[in-house]
């Protein structure tokens, strides 16, 4: 037995993140929870520098190392890209939410994003089962905390407690079905895994005991999957999750850890199971229709703005499924692409709710009514990321739902095709409620204070790259294109 | 003579016991976490039996970190628990009902 010395240049990033997440644990013990600034100052630093390690040890070709438990390849470093921008984006969108609000644990709150990023880059660049296990884990344990982190809520701790069962109700699935394939192929590496898979001699002939146990374990995986994405039946946790918790860290679940949950599919079910296929589309297609179905509906009859972008994240993690579905790298793209549209739109829409949130917390409706005469900037930003979660041409969602419609289109899946734009047509009416109840309905609350400049400027920013990006999509789709 | 499928059996019910556990129980927070514990036992059990028939130590290792983990989210688990109870007064799982819709 030989023991090779992994090479460590290819993680830089996660070795940095980690020693400065440590870094920062330990400051907080010694500096007065009173000095914001400096933690966030370093947060962003540290997200800073991991930006830069990502992109110097981003190796020319796909490489393995750990043991081929990590693989750093272009999938993982665009992702990683993308994680590290948005987290920058929402701790500028938090920084005054936080100032405000002496009373929420400031220290804890960077050190668990830090570390929550870091799982995610263990996620994102995982290789085999076990680090897949370890970074979901580590993402899942510290959003948990950051859930539960406003404790004098009763809200927000019944949603960490309802978070917390269902998160390991979901790993534990998982993990069973881990546990199954490991018995079938004896290996947790992905590549190995797919290998054996790829081999017709050792694909399971239909009907035999080795087939059904590849159901078996196919459906463990994807049910655990499932709950992981939100994705109906599996989404109980979603809407009480987003309303629960504090607007920074529904900021952080609904858009940036969703870009991990995409990893985790693309390197479980397409790395490593991509030749069975047959066997995940249909349990897919059903997860799709039904998330379309009830993300839609159910969005309509909400009043709190949080809880209604929950019921849309679930719609619109009926579309990316429904474009992994597909199971062509057109499709894969697409639900590349779809997922980075939803993140930076996501972002936006929780930036703006908490602009306006001053001492009391913005998320229903009614915050949002007669926006137009007290800021108008925010509303006009509001209202182009409504339209671009509706999907109305010529913003960047439009987009995203063409590509994930076209790779439908090219498998023949027309009524599928069909059936997702129908239930797009049904969801733009609860996002253009929103922007009527801006536009159209005078204002019922005094003018909340005009929200800080770095926050303006970011938010912004997130919202004319919608409009930019909208009208020259071929830039994104460049990078995303570069992928598969 | 104990085969795989006595071991794996074995796990599978262990596995069912929990997650019936989990949805059945509607009093007491605490089996929530019992059930959710026993449920990675049972995914040890498979992991085990299946490293000692394939004679492979990989499914070995994943126990260890398998453990590990189960340690921590059983820390965050009762964390949340013990503040729950502080601002409720009660661990029952049927009065997690503040927010529905």
């Amino acid at each position: 037995m030989t023991f090779e010395l992994p090479d460590f240049s290819l993680a830089a990033a996660e070795l940095w993140l980690l020693t400065l997440g440590c870094a920062l644990l330990m400051l907080a013990v010694f500096v007065s929870a009173q000095r914001h600034t400096l933690l966030y100052g370093l947060s962003q630093f540290t997200l800073a520098g991991a930006l830069g390690w990502v992109w110097w040890s981003a190796p020319e070709s796909r490489s393995l190392t750990f043991n081929h438990h990590y693989v750093a390849d272009d999938l993982a470093t665009l992702l990683k890209s993308a994680v590290l921008l948005l987290t920058a984006v929402s701790l500028i969108y938090t920084r005054s939410y936080l100032e405000r609000r002496p009373h929420l644990p400031r220290a804890e709150f960077y050190v668990l994003i830090l570390f929550a990023v870091l799982g995610m880059f263990i996620m994102i660049s995982a290789h085999s089962l076990l680090t897949l296990y370890l970074g979901l884990e580590l993402l899942a344990l510290c959003l948990y905390a950051l859930v539960a982190l406003n404790r004098e809520h009763p809200p927000a701790l019944e949603a960490a407690m309802k978070f917390f069962v269902l998160g390991a109700l979901a790993s534990g699935l998982l993990l069973y079905g881990m546990s199954i394939v490991y018995g079938l192929t004896g290996t947790l590496e992905l590549h190995t895994l797919a290998a054996h898979l790829s081999d017709p001699a050792s694909l399971p002939d239909p009907g035999s005991l080795t087939h059904l146990a590849w159901g078996f374990a196919l459906t463990f995986l994807l049910v655990g999957l499932a709950f992981k994405l939100g994705a109906v039946p599996f989404h109980a946790w979603v809407p009480d999750v987003y309303e629960g918790a504090m607007t920074p860290v529904t900021l952080f679940i609904g858009s940036v850890s969703k870009l991990a949950a995409l990893a985790l599919v693309l390197r479980l079910l397409i790395e490593g199971l991509g030749a069975l296929a047959v066997d995940w589309q249909g349990m897919l297609m059903i997860l799709a229709v039904l998330s379309l179905t009830l993300g839609n509906l159910a969005a309509i009859a909400q009043h709190n703005l949080k809880r209604m972008l929950a019921y849309s994240t679930i719609a619109h993690i009926g579309f990316v499924t429904l474009a992994l579905f597909a199971a062509t790298p057109a499709g894969y793209h697409a639900a590349l692409f779809y997922i980075l549209v939803y993140a930076l739109t996501a972002a936006g829409a929780f930036g703006v709710l908490l602009a306006l949130s001053g001492e009391h917390e913005a998320q229903t409706l009614d915050d949002l009514q007669g926006l137009n005469h007290h800021h108008p900037w925010l509303a006009f930003l509001m209202l182009v990321l409504m339209a671009s979660m509706a999907g109305l041409p010529p913003l960047l969602g439009f987009y995203a739902k063409l590509i994930v419609l076209q790779a439908l289109l090219d498998q023949g899946h027309l009524a599928l095709a069909l059936y997702a734009v129908i239930f797009s047509v049904i969801g733009a009416f609860y996002y253009l409620r929103v922007i009527k109840r801006m536009y159209f309905d005078t204002p019922t609350h005094a003018a909340t204070p005009r929200p800080a400049r770095d926050l303006t400027l970011a938010l912004s920013l997130n919202g004319l790259l919608l409009i930019a990006l909208g009208l020259l999509p071929g830039l994104l789709l460049a990078l995303t294109h570069a992928v598969f | 003579m104990i085969t795989l499928s006595h071991y794996l059996v074995l796990g599978a019910v262990v596995f069912c016991l929990g997650v019936a556990g989990l949805f059945i129980n509607r009093k007491n927070l605490i089996i929530v976490l019992m059930c959710l514990e026993l449920m990675l036992l049972a995914v040890n059990i498979n992991f085990i039996a299946f490293a000692y028939f394939l004679q492979d130590l990989a499914g070995q290792v994943f126990v260890f970190f398998i453990l590990t983990v189960a340690a921590a989210e059983a820390a965050i688990g009762l964390a949340i628990l013990v503040m729950l109870f502080k601002v409720r007064g009660t661990i029952s799982v049927g009065e997690l009902n503040e927010m529905k819709g």
